[in-house]
């Protein structure tokens, strides 16, 4: 487990490196010039090409790509991702006052997914072919394809306008006000649950009538073992394994929608955040936040992979 | 019998392969809906400029925010654009799109994963850690990056989808070639001499065909779906182009006096992606006997 957890660490690290080379390229294949962007931004005068020269030492952009890497890289360990080029907040303090409103949205939405997708998934695997097979493989299957900004405005449209019991966007603190701030957050966890919950669903069925085929199943039923029992403790368990790997990504799936979600209820969380500054072209908070999505996710593969290790010891050895 | 497929797993004896195929295939009424509705989607591309009752494009101010009736079926838009045309018109816009990335990404990716898979060694670690980097952006992060950077339009979006969409084919691939360069068959073509790239395009990709038309199918439905939410956010197909993902967001302010303004597109683009995952479903029933019905 030990060999297998310090491979997995290495790895996840090389990867974590690709993507701060693969954000730090994307960001400087970017047509215009940055120092022009952050003068004409700030003030209409003339410019001097002095001045121009001046600032572009300043920042460090005189420099070779590589070693602009390098300074750019040791800035995002230590936190730095720079400032905005608008209003010159600092890019990492702006993530951390919005993780907690995405937490907010994207933790309930991740529960409910394995909450109710795996139950889901197990009893039409138990009943498989029967009327409620039938039902929840069906929603499941539309809920997968549902686009989440329709699902969006159809949940506003019924319960914000016709039946007028919740506000239809915003956002308020827990702290502030509890009872307004679970109204404000119900559709949209709605709204970014329902794909977590039918994929997870697809999923555990999927590999529950897999393993349901085994002969360790078999000989489960021939000790005459009530079918509770055979599903919960022989076939449940080495189901949930893929299923563990979904839930993973999960979270990355979470953190896509959440950029859809917050825009269609105005929740000022990452998400939004990633959107209203590509359309402000701030790009270091298209790179900040880009970057801390990545990093979220490859720390999320890198714990479904222990969890995975560990509850599979084959996965060990290869 | 909807999603159900025990009543098809007793095929009688040595039924040949295409009869097994569309048995099985045919088996449930999900997937057939699926292959109606694709049908009817492919039939409104190819004949939209004859179908659509008025030009999606042309703007009558007079006539503008219309509710649904016998002239204007789904009502008109902001600027007096008749929703039905728009919807039809915007078929255009998603299937050209869809099969675009899908045929660009899946050459690259299957360029990409064969090559990891059948060299190996530090071809697959370099090739394959890529792709890892790469899926660590959720998908539509990716292309929102892609699209900040390039701008919006038809060309852009599918350059952005593309660079999202590729890794799943290439990981696919490695994975596939990994498996089937084991088989004796190989060994025999190398050792009558054949190159590496005979083997790799001539024996160990059309091997790979099943789960690639399946991964097809349902790529499909998922770029479909990827567009839409881009042109959604506003960094998708720029308008005045007819997409259905702009048109929910257009419909937006109306949503209290004209709903079908968002619904209607939505819905199209519902059915649509449904469809191909019914469809690819179907595929992957028919095409893998040890998944049958399993998914």
């Amino acid at each position: 487990m030990v060999s297998y957890l310090i491979r997995r660490l290495i790895q996840s690290f090389f990867v974590l490196i690709l993507v701060t080379i693969l954000v730090f390229a994307a960001m400087r294949i970017l047509p215009g010039d940055p120092i022009r962007m952050l003068l004409t931004q700030n003030q209409e005068a003339e410019i001097t090409q002095e001045q121009i020269n001046f600032m572009r030492h300043q920042y460090g952009l005189d420099k070779p790509l590589y070693v602009q890497y390098f300074i750019w890289l040791d800035g995002v360990f230590k936190g730095d991702l720079g400032r905005s080029i608008l209003n010159h907040v600092p890019v990492a303090n702006e993530i951390l006052r919005r993780v907690p409103i995405t937490l907010n949205l994207g933790i309930p939405a991740f529960l409910l997914g394995i909450i109710l997708g795996i139950p889901a998934g197990i009893i039409c695997a138990v009943r498989r072919g029967k009327f409620i097979d039938t039902l929840v493989t069906t929603l499941a299957n539309i809920g997968i394809t549902v686009p989440v900004f329709w699902l969006g405005f159809l949940l506003v449209y019924i319960f914000g306008i016709h039946l007028r019991v919740l506000p239809v966007q915003g956002y308020t603190s827990p702290t502030d006000n509890l009872l307004l701030n679970i109204k404000q957050t119900v559709l949209p966890i709605i709204c970014l649950a329902l794909f977590p919950i039918a994929s997870t669903s697809r999923q555990t069925r999927s590999s529950m009538l897999d393993v349901m085929k085994q002969d360790y199943i078999r000989t489960a039923w021939s000790k005459g073992l009530q079918e509770r029992w055979v599903v919960v403790k022989h076939a449940l368990k080495n189901s949930l394994i893929p299923v563990v790997t979904l839930s993973g990504m999960g979270l990355s799936m979470i953190m896509g929608g959440a950029v859809i979600v917050e825009t269609v209820f105005n929740v000022p969380g990452i998400g939004r955040l990633a959107v209203q500054s590509v359309f402000s072209k701030d790009y270091p908070y298209v790179q900040g936040v880009v970057l801390f999505i990545a990093i979220v996710v490859i720390v999320a593969n890198f714990l479904t992979d222990i969890a995975y290790g560990y509850f599979d010891p084959r996965i060990r050895y290869n | 019998m909807p999603g159900n497929a025990s009543g098809v797993t007793v095929p009688p004896p040595r039924l040949n392969e295409f009869k097994r195929f569309r048995r099985v295939f045919l088996g449930r009424g999900v997937v057939i809906f699926g292959l109606i509705v694709l049908l009817f989607f492919i039939i409104i591309t190819i004949f939209a400029p004859v179908l659509a009752p008025y030009d999606p494009y042309e703007i009558d101010v007079g006539n503008a925010l219309l509710q649904p009736s016998r002239q204007h079926l789904l009502g008109t838009d902001a600027v007096g654009r008749d929703i039905l045309s728009r919807i039809i018109f915007g078929s255009r816009t998603s299937l050209f799109i869809g099969i675009s990335v899908v045929a660009i990404s899946t050459i690259v990716g299957v360029v990409l994963g064969i090559t990891a898979g059948y060299y190996g060694g530090w071809v697959y670690t370099i090739i394959m850690r890529l792709i890892d980097a790469y899926m660590a952006f959720p998908m539509i992060i990716l292309a929102l990056m892609v699209s900040s950077l390039l701008g919006g339009g038809i060309k852009n979006v599918i350059i952005a989808l593309t660079v999202a969409m590729m890794p799943g084919y290439a990981r696919l691939i490695c994975g596939q070639a990994l498996h089937i360069k084991e088989n004796d068959y190989i060994l025999a073509e190398r050792s009558f001499g054949a190159s590496n790239f005979r083997i790799m395009f001539l024996h160990i990709v059309p091997n790979c065909f099943s789960p690639l038309i399946v991964m097809v199918t349902m790529m499909l439905g998922s770029v479909i779906l990827a567009e839409a939410g881009l042109s959604f956010l506003g960094v998708g197909i720029t308008p005045p182009t007819a997409a259905w993902g702009s048109m929910v967001n257009e419909g937006r302010p109306y949503l209290l006096t004209q709903p079908a303004l968002s619904f209607a597109p939505g819905i199209a683009i519902m059915l649509v992606v449904f469809a191909f995952n019914m469809v690819g479903d179907g595929l992957r029933d028919a095409l893998d006997p040890s998944l049958r019905g399993t998914l």
